[in-house]
């Protein structure tokens, strides 16, 4: 049931007031020309995933091979490409091009990102250490990590000891993210708290994996292709309605048309009967108005 | 204009509050919706506004302070919070200061503010 995640571009933090008095922290995320760039399929890459471009890029910066790539696909070229692995019934066309509505108001998602970059962080940074004392005859080593070890027996420092290093730009996933409010118009999604990564900076979203699948997500995306259609289907089933209205009233129209004329006749027809019946009357009757 | 700029303008059009015109050293009366079991009510905070934070955006706050049972209180409020009701002026201050943080220091005839009796009310240019 593995369906397609998607790319986005992470715009900025803001935060949204909600009918009952709180006030929700999103961070906002927008898709822009997110497409299908190629399949990987069982039998010809021995896994199945979609591969999706997000972005516009300059054509001449774009790498020939690559240029041939998006060629292949009929696609502008991207300027930010992932993979999601999906299951073999989930795999989109090439080309089709995914909207905001994938996700649900409500929905949990796993964000990736690449997390900003700290350069080299010492160990109460890095590794939240508490660092040394303040007075109590610490001399210039206020920050620093203290011992790493013990003494002749090991004789050497442990692999894996915590110490000063290079912190951030590193790939990092924030689970259990909520979606807030998505608007597919402008291809937004508002999730609920931080997202790794500098605004401006390429993320990837994802069902949670460790929430249950919801039942109500769109398979094996929303496609904009769909929504289309969707719309066009409405407008026509609109104008089929307004059509069928519009005859029904005719017929409507017409009948009573019918029934008037009819009616019509029968009143002449009956009056000619009267006429037959009641002409010496008239006849009478003329002769006392003249 | 960015994205995230014409978003928290948009929210703030779309939650339509009315705000007046008030900043630090002006005594207002904030009606805070508040809720007891199922029901809601309006309860009144009234005091002296000593901060203003973050302008008139979706972020903006303000702090009041007052002094309830001869105990110093203050409360920050979002300015754009679904939970007020109405902001009332009750008083206009003439301060010198933006952030009157000062007065958390003061007692009595010396926390007092003067009147600004020559109030312009701001204009729309």
């Amino acid at each position: 049931m593995l369906r397609s995640g998607v790319i986005a571009k992470k715009v900025g933090m803001t935060r949204l007031f909600l009918e009952d008095g709180k006030q929700v922290p999103v961070t906002v995320l927008q898709l822009d020309g997110l497409q299908v760039v190629a399949n990987r399929t069982q039998e010809k890459d021995g896994y199945s995933a979609v591969q999706l471009g997000a972005g516009t890029a300059k054509v001449k910066r774009v790498s020939k091979a690559m240029r041939g790539h998006f060629a292949a696909a009929k696609v502008e070229p991207k300027r930010k490409i992932a993979e999601f692995r999906v299951s073999p019934e989930n795999l989109i066309a090439v080309g089709e091009e995914i909207t905001a509505n994938h996700y649900f108001e409500g929905q949990y998602v796993d964000v990736t990102g690449i997390s900003i970059g700290k350069g080299f962080a010492g160990a109460m940074k890095r590794h939240n250490f508490g660092g040394l004392r303040a007075s109590h005859g610490v001399s210039i080593s206020h920050r620093s990590h203290g011992s790493t070890g013990q003494c002749q027996d090991p004789g050497r420092v442990f692999k894996g000891k915590k110490m000063a290093g290079h912190m951030g730009a590193a790939r990092v996933t924030t689970q259990n993210l909520q979606v807030v409010r998505t608007d597919a118009d402008r291809g937004l999604i508002m999730v609920k708290g931080a997202v790794p990564g500098s605004k401006g900076g390429w993320v990837t979203l994802k069902d949670a994996a460790k929430k249950p699948v919801p039942e109500n997500v769109i398979l094996p995306a929303a496609l904009k292709s769909h929504a289309e259609e969707a719309a066009r289907a409405a407008e026509e089933a609109a104008a089929a309605a307004a059509a069928e209205a519009e005859a029904e009233a005719k017929r409507l129209a017409e009948e009573q048309a019918a029934a008037e004329e009819a009616a019509l006749k029968e009143a002449e027809a009956e009056i000619q009967a009267d006429k037959g019946d009641a002409a010496p009357n008239a006849d009478e009757k003329k002769d006392g108005e003249e | 204009m960015d994205l995230i700029a014409q978003l928290e303008a948009e929210q703030v059009a779309a939650l339509g509050k009315e705000i007046p015109d008030f900043k630090a050293g002006d005594t207002i009366r904030v009606g805070y919706k508040v809720t007891e079991g199922t029901r809601t009510r309006v309860q009144n905070y009234e005091g002296v506004c000593i901060s203003r934070k973050n302008g008139e955006g979706i972020a903006g706050s303000f702090t009041v302070r007052k002094i309830s049972f001869g105990e110093g209180v203050e409360r920050v409020f979002p300015l754009h919070s679904t939970n007020i009701a109405e902001i009332t002026v009750v008083r206009r201050g003439r301060v010198r200061r933006a952030k009157l943080y000062y007065l958390r220091s003061r007692r009595g005839k010396s926390a007092r503010i003067a009147e600004d009796s020559h109030y312009k009310p701001k204009s729309d240019a």
